[in-house]
């Protein structure tokens, strides 16, 4: 459309068309500084070993990972921020879930593709029904669920990684049993058929033949549950009480409460470490991700 | 709707099913393993009251026997893991919250009545003036007491601190002889006292209380020692609770047990309350209010969200979708970045960013204009703020699923409009956004629904405040729905309101299932999915 549109005022007004292409430049300009300037404005906060909020430039003077260092290695500061402690947690939590969650997609979506039973289609639909309402929307009764379970084994209920797992897990069939199930489908039966005729079972044909074709698909789930968990705050939030058990996202909350202005520096350093390997993923991955997104899952 | 089984199909199930003996074995032993478990666990719910979990729990365990066992329910094998955690986590809390919804469970009714009965039945007190007891001291070295009981009717007792009385009979193990009174010459590791040594021990034993469990002995007076007994009692017949030291009685009001005076007793315990949580949103003026507010704010922060991302998103797609412009590629890599750092990390720094007084934004306007916006604490400028966060988090998305929309418009429509004559806002309004429309209209109003429980970026940001003045419960200028319900449910102070959190969570139940028939009958993205079935 542009094409046309501006060979017409190439036709008509060179001029035109200098304006234009230096007002391109100057919303880009813009857009990208307004985009850009708080991840610049983070990054240089957290080179500054000033630490404080009030004293930040945005070239720092005498950049150093002074701030860095402190989270990683200083020891009676981790015993109040134990930041390599969240981040372990985090990427335990996720790394859990999203490999059991892989499971269970992987077989349902199986036997949704290649069985025909009943009620098959309204299961189908519930599934998507059902997360319509996520477990942040409930997360009163999610709260008390737990807590009840917890009453009885207490090392699944409040304050453990074990019964925030099973909360994320709920949640594992949804969309995405859509998206692998439509991949199944179009990996012909026939392959499946004459396996069968080998003498090969169920089990055998799902590992040995469907899996690998599957890799895909399996990717872009893994890596799409794999960013939800880590970037969730809520339920971790409600489930878990001490610092210890924090993931990233809970523990860098609660450098935001008391004195945040006095120790901008080692949360921007926290910040920036714990977005870093959502970021790698989302740079390596991007075009498979994207892929999966404009199927389903929207963020903000 | 059913399908008729393939017979290919039913084939395969069978040749499935055909399992050796051993496997069999080792099926129905694991399975006895898990159902020996899910009755132990059941049966431990029940005792603390979780009836409403335990009978799902019972559900979802004949549920999962039945997959295991029925040779029909084979394809439901290889996902009923998935379906029973889903039917836990996520669809029995949504059931759950309507039932909490219509009790009064929250702090100080957080006990069934059976539970709260047994707490006030175990609460002891010391009748005054009793004594049935005459005691003689004993002490250890280590200065630990034993006490020789002689209750009125001459029975013995030997009472050590915390460990159940024991009835003396001719033979207690370590009791030495006992004189002409009764009372044991000596107890093995202890030392009898003489009345004198034992007075002048008398406010240490007073606070020792001998004996456990139902029979606690304490030291009442220079010689007597009385037996604490139940301050309550409950009579199952008229629903009344004793006090047995004041006489009076208490029933159950509202959730606790109430004296004709007036008077609760505190713990309270759980009732259903019907409706009332919700009629109480309308008729207290303290709760509607904040309500009513937080409603039209929730509303409005998601349009105004959506409306934003969308507009900023379409604009910056529009302008750099000349694939002729240089450095085209880069700039919407660059615009990308936002989108792919974790939103919750980004809303934190903007926290900082506009600190009202040592944020950079408010620093650089104070010395560009001497003046610069109450960001954190002005109800309206809190509101902007949340929305100037939400434009940046969200407008990368937009151009992204923009742009490619735009490649989707056929360009002979817009060579027929120029051969028209139209100009470029006509093709835009006639053409370009009604054409988008059609593609991203579904996303619209999924990012609307998203927005609308956006907790995130209402609680990381500000925690809904500025606090509206007046509300009887915790709410902000900026609380929506879902951070109002977290309020009510988990912030310090006033907290633990389960009921009333339920309550408000089912008003976000009814929009966002309202918004759901929406999206799906206005995007027939019910019958997309139904022709992929």
């Amino acid at each position: 459309m542009s094409k046309t549109r501006s060979t017409r005022f190439q036709l008509t007004n060179t001029q035109r068309k200098r304006l234009r292409l230096v007002l391109t430049y100057l919303i880009a300009l813009f857009s990208i500084a307004f985009a850009l300037f708080p991840i610049l404005w983070i990054i240089s906060a957290s080179l500054n070993p000033l630490n404080s909020l009030s004293t930040q430039t945005m070239i720092p003077r005498n950049a150093s990972f002074q701030n860095y260092r402190m989270l990683l290695t200083d020891s009676s500061f981790s015993t109040i921020y134990p930041f390599r402690k969240w981040l372990f947690n985090s990427v335990k939590i996720a790394s859990i879930t999203t490999i059991i969650s892989v499971a269970i997609t992987t077989t349902a979506a199986y036997s949704f593709s290649r069985f025909r039973f009943r009620q098959r289609e309204n299961m189908l639909r519930g599934i998507l029904l059902v997360q319509m309402f996520p477990n942040i929307l409930v997360m009163v009764a999610v709260f008390l669920l737990i807590q009840q379970i917890g009453g009885v084994i207490p090392s699944f209920g409040l304050n453990t990684h074990n019964g925030l797992i099973l909360v994320y897990l709920g949640g594992a069939m949804g969309i995405n049993i859509w998206l692998m199930k439509g991949y199944f489908d179009t990996i012909p039966k026939d392959i499946d058929e004459s396996a069968m005729v080998d003498g090969a079972t169920h089990w055998q044909i799902f590992t040995k033949l469907l899996l690998p074709l599957m890799r895909p698909i399996i990717v872009v789930v893994a890596v799409l549950s794999f960013i939800f968990v880590y970037s969730d705050f809520v339920i971790a939030r409600i489930l878990l009480k001490t610092t210890e058990q924090y993931p990233l996202t809970v523990g860098l909350y609660i450098f935001t409460s008391g004195q945040f202005t006095q120790q901008w520096g080692i949360f921007a350093a926290g910040a920036l470490m714990g977005a870093l390997p959502i970021v790698i993923i989302y740079l390596t991955l991007q075009d498979q991700i994207t892929g999966g997104l404009t199927q389903g899952a929207v963020k903000g | 709707m059913a399908e008729k089984p393939n017979p290919a199909d039913l084939r395969r199930l069978e040749s499935s099913s055909t399992l050796s003996a051993g496997s069999l074995m080792l099926r129905l032993l694991l399975l006895g393993i898990i159902d020996a478990f899910v009755v132990w666990f059941i049966l431990e719910l029940t005792l603390r009251g979780f009836n409403v979990l335990a009978i799902t729990f019972a559900l979802l365990a004949v549920f999962f026997n039945i997959v295991i066992l029925h040779r029909d329910a084979y394809p439901l094998r290889w996902m009923v893991v998935g379906l029973v955690l889903m039917a836990l986590f996520a669809i029995y809390p949504i059931f759950y919250t309507g039932y909490i919804s219509t009790t009064n469970y929250g702090f100080g009714h957080l006990l069934t009545k059976e539970q709260a009965i047994d707490r006030f039945e175990n609460t002891k007190y010391l009748p005054e003036g009793s004594g049935a007891y005459t005691w003689t001291a004993f002490r250890s070295e280590d200065g630990d007491f034993a006490l020789w009981l002689q209750r009125e009717d001459g029975q013995n007792f030997l009472a050590y601190p915390d460990q159940p009385l024991i009835e003396a009979g001719p033979e207690i193990e370590g009791v030495g002889g006992l004189d002409a009174e009764g009372i044991p010459l000596s107890i093995k590791g202890y030392e009898r006292l003489n009345r004198l040594t034992a007075v002048r021990h008398i406010n240490e034993l007073g606070e020792i209380s001998f004996g456990a469990g139902d029979r606690i002995v304490l030291v009442s007076s220079l010689d007597k020692a009385s037996e604490l007994v139940p301050l309550y009692v409950y009579s199952e017949e008229d629903d009344l609770l004793i006090n047995q030291q004041t006489g009076v009685g208490y029933r159950p009001i509202n959730g606790a047990f109430t004296s004709d005076t007036g008077e609760r007793l505190t713990p309270g315990f759980q009732i259903s309350v019907g409706l009332d949580n919700f009629v109480q949103f309308i008729e207290s003026p303290a709760l509607q209010g904040p309500l009513v507010r937080i409603i039209i704010w929730n509303f409005a922060f998601a349009f105004l969200s959506v409306l934003m991302t969308f507009s900023l998103g379409l604009f910056l797609a529009i302008v750099f979708n000349d694939p002729m412009l240089r450095g085209r590629r880069i700039i919407q890599t660059l615009l990308l970045i936002p989108y792919t750092i974790p939103s919750l990390i980004t809303i934190m720094v903007w926290r900082g960013l506009l600190n009202p007084e040592l944020g950079i934004i408010n620093e650089t306007l104070r010395q560009l204009i001497g003046w610069a916006p109450p960001w954190f604490t002005s109800p309206w400028w809190s509101k902007g703020a949340i929305l100037l966060v939400n434009l940046w988090l969200g407008f990368p998305y937009f151009m992204l699923i923009c742009s490619g929309a735009l490649q989707g418009i056929p360009t002979d429509l817009y060579d027929a409009a120029n051969v028209d004559g139209a100009g470029i806002w006509q093709q835009f309004w006639n053409i370009t956004l009604p054409m988008l429309l059609v593609a991203v209209g579904p996303l619209l109003v999924a990012s609307f629904v998203f927005n609308f429980n956006n907790f995130n970026i209402i609680f990381l940001f500000i925690e809904g405040g500025p606090p509206i003045v007046g509300a009887s419960t915790e709410a902000g200028h900026t609380d929506i729905l879902i951070s109002y319900v977290y309020n009510l449910a988990f912030a310090g102070g006033r907290g633990a309101q389960y009921g009333l959190a339920a309550a408000i969570t089912f008003v976000i139940f009814v929009i966002v299932a309202a918004l759901a028939l929406f999206q799906f009958r206005f995007t027939r993205m019910w019958e997309e999915v139904s022709e992929n079935v």
